[in-house]
């Protein structure tokens, strides 16, 4: 087999299997993850081919769910933990910030916690309340926690198989909206970048665009848009959230003289300005303009009719580009 | 005696359920519910004939709206349905069966409950539109909003609970005055930890609360032998709570035994637990698909306790409905549909200038910011639009 085409979700799919026949101890476990395979059948067919004592359908209770993986990684198995929503993580907060997060470091290194929590994050779906969050700045802070963000089928094939293979425990942060939408994935042939560095999606010389996860299309669809106009903007994929990959949004940036930084989390507090900081701090001299956020507000994420207005669209991050180059 | 146990027996298996209405209708005395459901007569007498005929009326009602929101969703009118068919008995009795000063918590499936606590479907219908993350208020209504992260409204029910011990409000022998809380969650949500240290808290403080679980066999695709190897009703009891198993499609079991508890609780005897045995005959959602988990047999098989079905048979047995009545039931019924069609249809989309709204009781400079930036910015648009309106 070489390149196929799979929707995102389905990549996913195919890097959990092909890290379970690569290594026994890799397991699934999570909430309707086995005979359903997930709310959305990201771990479908798993079940059928690995048995419930490799793909386990939990009982209803997060912190439960993340604090076993825990003991199961101390006694050697690799869980890959699904959590049903973004917004159902919080039971687990606990666990993940306390114990997740910190096991290496309090042993001395002598604790490694090979595991990893896909996330499927962020809004757009039309989703009751809870179902639509973007808690990446939560997690970036605490030490300790990798997080990804895959934006295509490769990535989320790819991805998800290196954050399985990570001696530290990673968050994979999916794009849940975009889990359906289709792209080349080479499974046989392993990626050069690594999965904690960023990928220019697309270079240009008038002002970069960073975003991640389900923001990447967004952010491509405006460089188009803003192509027509005769503007030329490099779209940068984050793809790790922590680290931050900032030797790529600097190099960019250098060239460019501006940022405009795009999530679906709200600006307040999030991983924007942390960006934005470093950013002032390492390439000041050639910023030709402040570092611009386009992001959620600083409100709770809102009912499902009005999440177009929360959400940064290509109207807003086109205003984002406009603003920075009136500079 | 009491119907209450606060053991286990030896075979965890043996746990008894109780049943008053079988599925052919037939009527079962029990000499302690029967005076619970009785009561001191008159108004507190939940089995009239009049009583028992509101019942299913409400049944009734409650079914049609659920159904007309799952063709609401299908016609794009909701973002969500959570379909409550087959839990009539359990929600319409549990409902009822609380006294009007009582706090109800529940979760996002009891739109029975809410129709017997007087809550107009269209309101649920406002959360699942994706309008508003709630719509009514809790205090007027005496009833929590509806609650999606599983377990969380549970520690709020023993709270409140704690609050009306400090208010006196418990214990002083007046039934119209003593109040008690009804935390209500599925069979899957009881796994999560809250649910656990609610039952500490409520039995620590012997707050007046009574935990009630619809054990509707189902948490999306996971049966509830992974929740509990033995049945739910048990799990109290480690803590002290005294539980019972009921039949929960059996709407005079569910009142007597929520009565009972929540009378106990309100007298300052402390909590109590309740699980109703009854089922999800629809799929978790309009999003879900029951075919991929469990067999339409199992569905089948339950269609023939229908809670409905059973409590009319019992009204034919005791001579106390007639077609009339029946056929009364299901235009008002068609009448309520029909009123929720051209409700949310009617329905606007709210501006989203609300999403700045009550964040927080004062002001608050970044999200007033964030607020007018949001105006000046749709303001634009606007003027675009009057432009291009002007010039066609
Ligand atoms: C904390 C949390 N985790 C996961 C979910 C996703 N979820 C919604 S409903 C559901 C199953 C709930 O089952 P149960 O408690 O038995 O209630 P039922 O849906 O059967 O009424 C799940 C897993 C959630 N809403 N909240």
């Amino acid at each position: 087999m070489s390149t196929t085409t799979l929707p995102i979700a389905k990549a996913i799919t195919a890097g959990l299997r092909d890290a379970m026949h690569a290594d026994e101890h890799v397991m699934l476990m999570g909430e309707d993850i086995g005979r359903l395979g997930g709310v959305f059948r990201v771990t479908d067919g798993l079940h059928a081919e690995f048995g419930s004592q490799r793909v386990v359908d939990t009982p209803l209770a997060e912190a439960g769910i993340v604090g076993t993986a825990v003991g199961l990684a101390m006694r050697g198995y690799r869980p890959v933990v699904e959590i049903q929503f973004d917004g159902f993580v919080f039971p687990a907060y606990n666990q993940i910030t306390t114990q997740v997060a910190k096991m290496h470091y309090r042993t001395g290194g002598r604790v490694t916690l090979p595991m990893v929590i896909r996330i499927p994050h962020g809004g757009g779906i039309g989703a009751v309340e809870h179902h639509s969050e973007s808690p990446e700045a939560l997690f970036a802070h605490t030490a300790g926690l990798r997080i990804i963000a895959p934006a295509t089928s490769q990535d989320a094939y790819w991805m998800t198989r290196q954050a399985i293979e990570s001696e530290d425990p990673v968050i994979v942060l999916e794009p849940k909206r975009r889990y359906w939408v289709k792209g080349d994935v080479d499974p046989d042939h392993r990626p050069e970048l690594g999965p904690w560095q960023a990928q220019v999606r697309r270079p240009g010389t008038d002002a970069t665009l960073l975003a991640w996860g389900p923001s990447v299309p967004l952010a491509l669809e405006s460089a188009e848009a803003a192509a027509e106009d005769g503007i030329e903007l490099e779209v940068i994929d984050a793809r790790s959230l922590a680290p931050l990959d900032m030797e790529t949004v600097t190099a960019s940036v250098r060239r460019t003289g501006r940022l405009v930084i795009v999530h679906e989390a709200p600006v307040l507090g999030g991983l924007g300005g942390e960006i934005a900081a470093r950013v002032s701090e390492q390439c000041f001299y050639h910023l030709e303009a402040p570092v611009l956020r386009i992001g959620g507000y600083a409100t709770p994420y809102p009912p499902a009719r009005m999440e177009h207005a929360y959400l940064p669209d290509l109207e807003r991050v086109l205003d984002g580009v406009d603003r920075v180059l009136s500079h | 005696m009491t119907v209450f146990a606060t053991t286990i027996p030896d075979d965890a298996h043996q746990e008894p359920m109780i049943q008053l209405l079988g599925p052919d209708g037939t009527r079962t005395p029990h000499a302690e519910l029967d005076a619970v459901l009785t009561g001191g007569g008159g108004a507190e007498d939940l089995q009239s004939p009049d009583a028992l005929r509101g019942y299913y009326r409400d049944m009734v009602m409650i079914r049609a709206a659920d159904l007309e929101a799952t063709s609401l969703q299908r016609q794009g009118q909701l973002g969500l349905w959570a379909s409550a068919l087959g839990q009539e008995a359990a929600q319409i009795g549990a409902g009822h069966a609380a006294r009007v000063q009582d706090y109800l918590v529940p979760t996002y499936r009891e739109h029975g409950v809410a129709w017997a606590r007087g809550i107009e479907p269209w309101r649920l219908l406002e959360l699942f539109r994706g309008i508003s993350h709630g719509g009514w208020d809790p205090a007027e209504l005496r009833t929590h909003p509806y609650m999606i992260v599983l377990g969380s409204q549970a520690p709020h029910a023993v709270g409140y609970a704690m609050g009306l011990q400090r208010d006196g409000a418990v214990g002083t022998g007046d039934r119209a005055h003593d109040t008690a809380v009804l935390a209500l969650f599925g069979d899957g949500a009881s796994s999560e930890g809250e649910v656990s240290e609610s039952f500490t808290f409520a039995k620590s403080f012997d707050a007046p609360v009574v935990f009630y679980t619809q054990n509707n066999q189902w948490a999306i695709s996971v049966p509830t032998s992974v929740q509990s190897s033995v049945p739910l009703a048990q799990r109290s009891r480690g803590w002290g709570i005294p539980s019972v198993r009921v039949d929960g499609n059996d709407v005079l079991a569910v009142m007597a035994a929520v009565r009972s508890a929540l009378d106990a609780a309100r007298a300052g005897e402390g909590p109590r637990f309740i699980e109703a045995v009854t089922y999800r005959m629809a799929a978790h959602t309009t999003s879900d698909d029951a075919g991929r988990y469990r067999p339409a047999a199992e569905e089948e098989e339950w269609a023939e306790r229908d809670p409905i079905l059973r409590l009319r048979r019992h009204l034919e047995q005791l001579g106390a409905i007639d077609e009339d009545f029946v056929r009364r039931c299901d235009d008002e019924a068609h009448e309520l549909a029909m009123q929720l069609h051209h409700h949310i249809h009617g329905m606007e989309d709210p501006d989203p200038v609300h999403i700045f709204e009550h964040v927080y009781t004062e002001h608050h400079p970044v999200v007033e910011a964030e607020k007018q930036a949001y105006r000046e910015y749709a303001a634009q648009f606007e003027d675009e639009a009057d432009q291009d309106g002007a010039r066609a």
